[in-house]
């Protein structure tokens, strides 16, 4: 296994499509939620804990099994209310996938790909593409948990014009969040084997949900999620 | 161009710039066009859509920073039936939507050709950005950058990634020259300085003439493009 494929995977500027997504920040800095470093790191550490939790453990187990695939997708669109939210999660997971394929060519993913024309969620390609990157579990939690905070993070940036300086000493201050969340992750996917899905976290965001939705239908917008 | 490259990924989405698609056909041609803001992009477009619709099966990918608004200025203008135009987001910013992360556009090109395909050409609009937007070889197979007279009579001289290796490159509005004190020979005289062969055409969409130089400039690239399929 090459630690730097966890770079590779966790780096911004790997073409999978995020840039284009807050993450919730666009709805939230609308509705006065986040208006500056404070509160950002507000919004995400809930992030973290809810919506990074759950897309984290689902990585972690995509990450191990090569089977069940497909059960990981619909635990997820049984979890997710919101269409808009699940919408922009298959829309991501594509491009990620079409990313993780021409970079770590798998049969694997190239498997998923055929199951999912349209697009598996992303967190369950996100953990196949670890594995195709020769990485592990912890690997694929911790990518899906810094991506919750870090998407919304940079749009931040681009939305308030927050200080780019302050909005990475946020992700900075996550550090400890993000361990015990990756952590949390890969102890709940190493039970799916017995326990079967019911072991993976299930925490819910319904303000995200909501706003999401909400978002969604803006005539005019500068992310697409 | 190294288009024809074998692809080992012979099923599902085909990777970027591969010729041709997971059943074996070939694609369509992709045209980008990009350039600053309100220059004519759009208005471009819809000429070009209209002067060759007759000919050629047709589908447009729009890239708006924040809006739907050049999707929609296609489908009011009826240029194209509905299922013909996708508007991609681009989260405030196009040229990386365009270069450095052209995923959803491939997504949107991929998708056009599997609902309303077998599509013939594709043109692929940027949302207005600056002068070194230029698109990935992944994404287009020639692009074009639009300028106008109005934006100032340098932009050629300043050059910029767009302006010098753009495979077209649009000095448009040329009606509006002698309104705004633009000198079009200069203008003529710059862009030869930075493009050397490279072709220009100076339009005005308000003019007899048109579109035709630049649609002509279209078929072909779409000849070439259809031979090297044969
Ligand atoms: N006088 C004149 N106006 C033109 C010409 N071409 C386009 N316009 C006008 O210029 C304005 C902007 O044109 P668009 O086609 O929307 O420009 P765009 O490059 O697509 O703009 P963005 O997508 O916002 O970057 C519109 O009002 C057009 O009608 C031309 O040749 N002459
Ligand atoms: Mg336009």
């Amino acid at each position: 296994m090459s630690r730097a494929a966890l770079l590779i995977l966790a780096d911004g500027r790997f073409p999978a499509g995020g840039h284009a997504h807050s993450g919730g920040a666009e709805a939230a800095v609308k509705a006065g939620r986040v208006t500056g470093a404070p509160s950002l790191e507000d919004f995400c550490r809930g992030r973290l804990h809810t919506t990074g939790l759950v897309s984290a453990g689902l990585a972690a187990a995509a990450a191990l099994g090569a089977d069940g695939r497909a059960a990981l997708d619909e635990a997820v669109d049984a979890h997710t209310r919101s269409l808009a939210l699940r919408t922009a999660a298959r829309k991501l997971g594509r491009q990620l996938l079409r990313a993780g394929r021409a970079t770590w060519p798998s049969p694997e993913l190239d498997a998923l790909a055929r199951a999912f024309p349209k697009g598996a969620h992303q967190p369950v390609v996100l953990g196949t593409t670890a594995r195709a990157a020769g990485l592990g579990p912890a690997d694929a939690a911790y990518c899906a948990a810094y991506e919750t905070v870090s998407g919304p993070a940079t749009a931040v940036v681009r939305l308030l014009g927050l200080d780019p300086f302050e909005a990475t000493a946020v992700l900075a201050r996550l550090g400890a969040d993000l361990d015990e969340v990756a952590a949390a992750a890969v102890r709940a996917a190493h039970r799916v084997p017995e326990e079967g899905l019911h072991a993976l976290p299930a925490a819910s965001a319904p303000l995200l949900e909501i706003g999401g939705e909400a978002h969604a239908a803006w005539p005019v917008r500068l992310f697409a999620s | 161009m190294h288009l024809d490259h074998d692809h080992t990924h012979s099923d599902a989405a085909a990777v970027s710039a591969d010729a041709h698609r997971p059943d074996g056909r070939r694609r369509a041609l992709r045209i980008g066009l990009g350039g600053p803001v309100g220059s004519g992009k759009t208005a471009t477009v819809a000429a070009l859509c209209r002067a060759l619709r007759d000919e050629l099966s047709l589908a447009v990918v729009t890239n708006d920073i924040y809006t739907r608004e050049d999707a929609e200025f296609l489908l009011r203008e009826a240029v194209l039936p509905p299922e013909r135009i996708t508007a991609v987001e681009t989260g405030a910013c196009p040229h990386t939507a365009i270069r450095d992360d052209i995923s959803a556009n491939l997504e949107a090109v991929e998708d056009l050709e599997d609902e309303v395909g077998p599509l013939d050409l594709i043109l692929v609009e940027s949302g207005g950005d600056n002068l070194t937007a230029t698109f990935s070889r992944g994404l287009v197979d020639a692009q074009v950058f639009v300028i106008d007279v109005a934006g100032g009579d340098d932009i050629p001289r300043k050059g910029g990634p767009g302006v010098t290796t753009a495979d077209l490159l649009i000095v448009n509005k040329t009606d509006l020259a002698r309104y705004v004190g633009s000198d079009l020979a200069r203008m003529a005289a710059d862009a030869k300085a930075q493009r050397g062969e490279l072709p220009v055409v100076f339009q005005s969409l308000r003019s007899e003439e048109h579109v035709a130089p630049v649609a002509d400039w279209v078929r072909a690239r779409y000849a070439a493009w259809a031979a090297a399929a044969a």
